[in-house]
């Protein structure tokens, strides 16, 4: 026995080193057709370390004050070694993490990824995008620019719109009466700690769940009904290491091109992902002319203007989200993946992506009679998709699914 | 307060917005030490006396091409050191009282406004009996700031319908000619803006240039990686 072999012996007498390694790297067996879209689950979790450990070095540097958060990020940006590059990391970051995050729910919603038995897949990972919502929305405040603090000023007003405790409880969560030095500081505790607290716990337990029933694949067919009859591994699987490990490193080296090409050389993404109204520092006296949050957001705050009452603008607004937990229960189609859906289905995910796609452009836009008129159109089409599916995933025609995945 | 938020939230905001003004493109090039080191100069002469630039170092200057001596003789009126930020001896409570509102910091302000505001900006002043200072602009209507370049520029006037000129295109005319020729003047707000630009971010050159290496670092990684997963996949069908 060598050395390396005794100090695993070792430690796996008193800890699963082992058998966790195999049962999640080199034994989790894998459909063996990961296309492209498979790439997303992987990267997101590279890119949810990368706002880790570059938040790690930016809070170094930053300071959660009123009166000298703006001057911290601009002393990063010059004074600090590598301060620049940190800060554009976690900034583009943010903005890629949604990117990667929305491919990788398009992926489940294409391939039904959500349906039996991976319904607990699918709602520990609407409560990793609910949670990183919340992280992003904390995390704007903190340059302490001017749409930081209209952004948070518009967005936690809403909260004013419920019935009764709305006022009070709008001014709990600022801790003032209007965003100031409190909010700014609890939202910094709230970024820096609570919610990457819960973003990994939740990632943790959207992998257990993952692994428990196996990934789905874009066939929608499930590799555990056909084992080895001698060592009961899926015959269409495939060890996820060193099989899928090296093929994500491609996938990762691709991404990073993408990212760093942003970092490098449009880091505002001509004002996509750094806005211009944050260069100015936060002036509670003065509103700027078109306050917009960042285009990650723009769908569901397209779905909020589109409704004339605020209160029912508030509510459609939480719902377009809140629906999309139940995408499992919804669908009713003899079917998993849109390979072997009907000619409806797909109509109607074009028309959702459409829809999807098209809010979050006029969420970006001043609210013209004419753009208000395309989000209510808009609007409707998103909550048709999931209201009406129950209905139109079961008259739909399904083409017959192979037993084991096609050559 | 929160009435106002709301109105905001769901009244067209096409009343409060500006109107779009046509901007001249800005010769910025981060690249031309000559320009940069004449726009810091016209900076540091005309600007920093109202506006500061608070999170800018002196001595950030050497990045295009000063030495510390030439900082310190040419650009430093006060007696600070070459570490010393691009502060203002004008208290933002005096400024207040004296123009209405504090100057803004220019540190970043061509990353807000954008290089081609800026150019166009400092190039559309006109002379206004109704201003309180005596100067308007086309592009920043009512502004507090007065035509500060004026000695250079000369002194414009506004033709509109009011003093027979075209009401749907009003025209700034030259009344009073200033030190400078038209070209002149051009060229020196060209400068000063292509300085504002890269006093945003004076780093943005060694930034693209790292980013030139780091894609090329890359590449070799991508062959690299794409092969050893055809090697792996090589049995798998």
């Amino acid at each position: 026995m060598s050395a390396m072999q005794k100090m695993v012996g070792w430690i796996d007498d008193r800890f699963p080193l082992t058998s966790n390694w195999k049962a999640h790297l080199s034994e989790y067996y894998a459909p063996k057709n990961f296309n492209f879209w498979y790439y997303f689950g992987s990267l997101a979790l590279l890119v949810l370390v990368n706002q880790i450990v570059t938040g790690i070095f930016l809070t170094m540097n930053y300071k959660p004050d009123a009166k000298l958060a703006f001057a911290s990020v601009e002393y990063i940006m010059r004074d600090v070694e590598w301060g620049w590059l940190i800060r554009y990391m976690h900034s583009v970051g943010a903005s890629m993490f949604f990117v990667v995050v929305y491919l990788h729910m398009f992926r489940g919603l294409i391939y039904g990824s959500y349906r039996k038995p991976r319904e607990l897949v699918w709602i520990f990972g609407m409560m990793i995008y609910l949670a990183l919502m919340a992280e992003a929305f904390m995390g704007y405040l903190l340059p302490w620019g001017q749409m930081s603090f209209w952004g948070a000023q518009v967005i936690i007003s809403l909260f004013g719109a419920i019935p009764y405790i709305g006022d009070a409880l709008s001014l709990w969560i600022r801790g003032d009466f209007v965003v100031s030095d409190a909010t700014l500081n609890r939202f910094f505790a709230f970024h820096v700690i609570a919610l990457p607290l819960v973003l990994l716990g939740l990632v943790v337990a959207h992998i257990i769940a993952l692994h428990e029933v196996g990934s789905n694949n874009p066939e929608g067919i499930e590799i555990k009904k056909h084992k080895d009859p001698v060592t009961h591994f899926p015959l269409d699987g495939i060890p996820f290491h060193p099989y899928y490990t090296v093929k994500d490193i491609v996938g990762v080296v691709v991404f990073l091109m993408v990212f760093s090409a942003i970092i490098f050389f449009a880091p505002e993404m001509g004002g996509w992902f750094l806005e211009p109204d944050n260069f100015i520092p936060a002036n509670p006296f003065k509103t700027p002319e078109h306050i917009t949050p960042l285009w990650y957001f723009t769908p569901f705050y397209a779905i909020l203007r589109a409704i004339p009452n605020k209160l029912l603008g508030v509510m459609s607004m939480g719902a377009s989200v809140v629906i999309m937990f139940f995408l499992p229960w919804l669908d009713r189609s003899k079917v998993k993946s849109i390979r072997y859906r009907g000619t409806l289905y797909k109509l109607i995910l074009t028309l959702f992506v459409i829809s999807f796609i098209g809010l979050g452009y006029v969420g970006t836009k001043e609210p013209t009679p004419t753009f208000t008129l395309i989000a209510r159109v808009l609007s409707v089409i998103y909550f048709a998709f999931f209201i009406l599916m129950p209905w139109y995933t079961a008259i739909d025609k399904t083409k017959p699914v192979p037993e084991r995945i096609p050559e | 307060m929160k009435k106002f938020l709301i109105a905001l939230l769901f009244a067209p905001l096409t009343v409060l917005a500006s109107e779009n003004v046509h901007l001249d493109k800005a010769p910025v090039n981060l690249q031309d030490y000559a320009s940069l080191q004449r726009g810091a100069r016209t900076f540091t002469n005309y600007c920093l006396t109202c506006h500061s630039a608070n999170y800018m170092r002196y001595s950030r200057l050497q990045d295009i091409g000063l030495t510390k001596d030439q900082i310190k003789h040419n650009l430093m009126f006060a007696s600070d050191a070459i570490g010393s930020r691009m502060t203002i001896a004008m208290r933002p409570d005096d400024a207040k009282k004296w123009f209405g509102m504090a100057p803004p910091d220019l540190t970043v302000e061509a990353r807000s406004r954008t290089p081609d505001w800026i150019y166009t900006y400092l190039r559309s002043f006109y002379r206004d009996d109704k201003r309180p200072t005596g100067w308007n602009n086309t592009v920043f209507p009512n502004v507090a700031m007065p035509d500060v370049l004026y000695t250079l520029q000369g002194q414009q006037v506004l033709k509109d319908a009011a003093n027979g000129g075209n009401a749907d295109q009003p025209e700034l005319v030259l009344a009073v000619p200033g030190k400078m020729s038209a070209a002149e003047y051009n060229a020196t707000v060209g400068d000063l803006v292509n300085y504002l630009a890269w006093m945003g971010e004076p780093g943005k050159i060694k930034r693209m240039e790292l980013g030139v290496m780091v894609l090329l670092f890359l590449g070799v990684f991508f062959i690299l990686a794409y092969y050893l997963k055809k090697e792996f996949w090589k049995d798998i069908h």
